[in-house]
């Protein structure tokens, strides 16, 4: 018997809230968001499997890629580091934006698979490629995110 | 591998996408049943709806996760908490409980009641506020007049409480009989339509 749709949402709604701010700005990633569980309520009485994680996942990156055509812009190493003074909880915005300067594969892979936490084989289901190549991205993500997180605290 | 640590989302950005969640699911992409609690004078209530109207009121006891399983496995599973979409519903308790009687029409779906049971629910309608029947005399309404037991079987599993006043229905004795929220509920019930104020 399949679950009120609602404990998905309690369940997996911070997760998939980090997905989405990981891969896009701030007020893109709340439209991800809603985007996100608007289709996955619409599909939950016909889902199957156990892997309900992986599959928002799924959803969250296709609406991400959705939401960046549809407001015309790329993510830039501007986006969420304008020269405004740091909100507070500054550093997590560090975090944000040094992801935001990776290129677009490394940075799914690290999202994916870092703060998602998803197996390397449910992030290349994700991402469209291989697992060895998903492992790659995420640990050549890994290593620029530290260098530009070191940077930045300097 | 070191995992790379994000911080907690901020509890009150979450109710806002959730509410943003809630006013998408509309319409053609409206849930299978929508639901709030309510905090009454006789606890927490439960209220789930259709886009047809108030399906389902379950008191506290009947706990909410096993309600809202039983909403998904005879409804369906798309199932979203809207405390928006049942400001009316909120209301009609308010009113209710303030011992105005028929707040107004509350739109109900009764779903839920099938065959006989259902039949007992569309005579308990018609039973006023302030009123009391026995199980006898509302049995004697139906296309069954002597089925008294299944009478109370369809009290006893009115999926519409309050709205559909099941606690207007006590024993050929005089006392007031089972209730789904409890006897003690089923006395200060009719204490509230008899007086306009609900005992403590």
């Amino acid at each position: 018997m399949r679950e009120p749709f609602e404990h998905v949402v309690a369940e997996h709604g911070e997760v998939v809230w980090r997905v989405c701010r990981g891969l896009l700005p701030q007020h893109d990633a709340e439209d991800a968001w809603s985007e996100t569980f608007l289709a996955a309520l619409g599909a939950w009485d016909r889902f199957e499997g156990d892997r309900v994680r992986g599959w928002l996942v799924t959803i969250a990156h296709r609406k991400a890629l959705d939401v960046l055509r549809a407001s015309a812009r790329t993510v830039t190493p501007e986006e969420g580091v304008p020269d405004a003074p740091a909100p507070p909880g500054g550093r997590d915005l560090d975090l944000w934006a040094a992801l935001a300067r990776l290129p677009d594969g490394q940075r799914a892979a690290v999202v994916h698979h870092h703060i998602a936490g998803l197996p390397y084989d449910e992030v290349a289901l994700v991402t469209g490629t291989s697992s060895a190549a998903a492992r790659k991205a995420a640990s050549d993500g890994v290593r620029r995110l530290r260098t530009l997180l070191v940077l930045e605290e300097a | 591998m070191t995992a790379v640590v994000t911080p907690p989302a901020d509890p009150a950005l979450l109710a806002r996408l959730h509410e943003r969640l809630e006013a998408r699911a509309t319409g053609a992409d409206a849930p299978d049943v929508h639901y709030r609690t309510v905090d009454s004078p006789v606890g927490r209530l439960l209220v789930a709806a259709t886009e047809a109207g108030v399906a389902r009121i379950a008191f506290e006891r009947e706990g909410e996760d096993a309600v809202l399983q039983t909403l998904a496995d005879r409804i369906g599973p798309r199932i979203l908490r809207t405390p928006g979409r049942l400001d009316d519903a909120a209301r009609w308790f308010d009113g209710y409980f303030a011992g105005r009687r028929d707040p107004f029409a509350l739109p109900l779906d009764t779903r839920l009641a099938k065959g006989f049971r259902l039949e007992v629910l569309g005579h308990l309608r018609d039973v006023g506020y302030g009123q009391r029947v026995s199980y006898a005399a509302l049995a004697a309404t139906t296309s069954s007049p002597r089925a008294v037991r299944a009478v109370g079987t369809a009290c006893a599993t009115n999926p519409l409480p309050l709205a559909i006043p099941c606690h207007r229905v006590t024993r050929s004795d005089g006392s007031v009989g089972a209730y789904l929220g409890g006897p003690e509920m089923k006395v200060r019930l009719l204490a509230l339509e008899s007086t306009g104020v609900l005992p403590e």
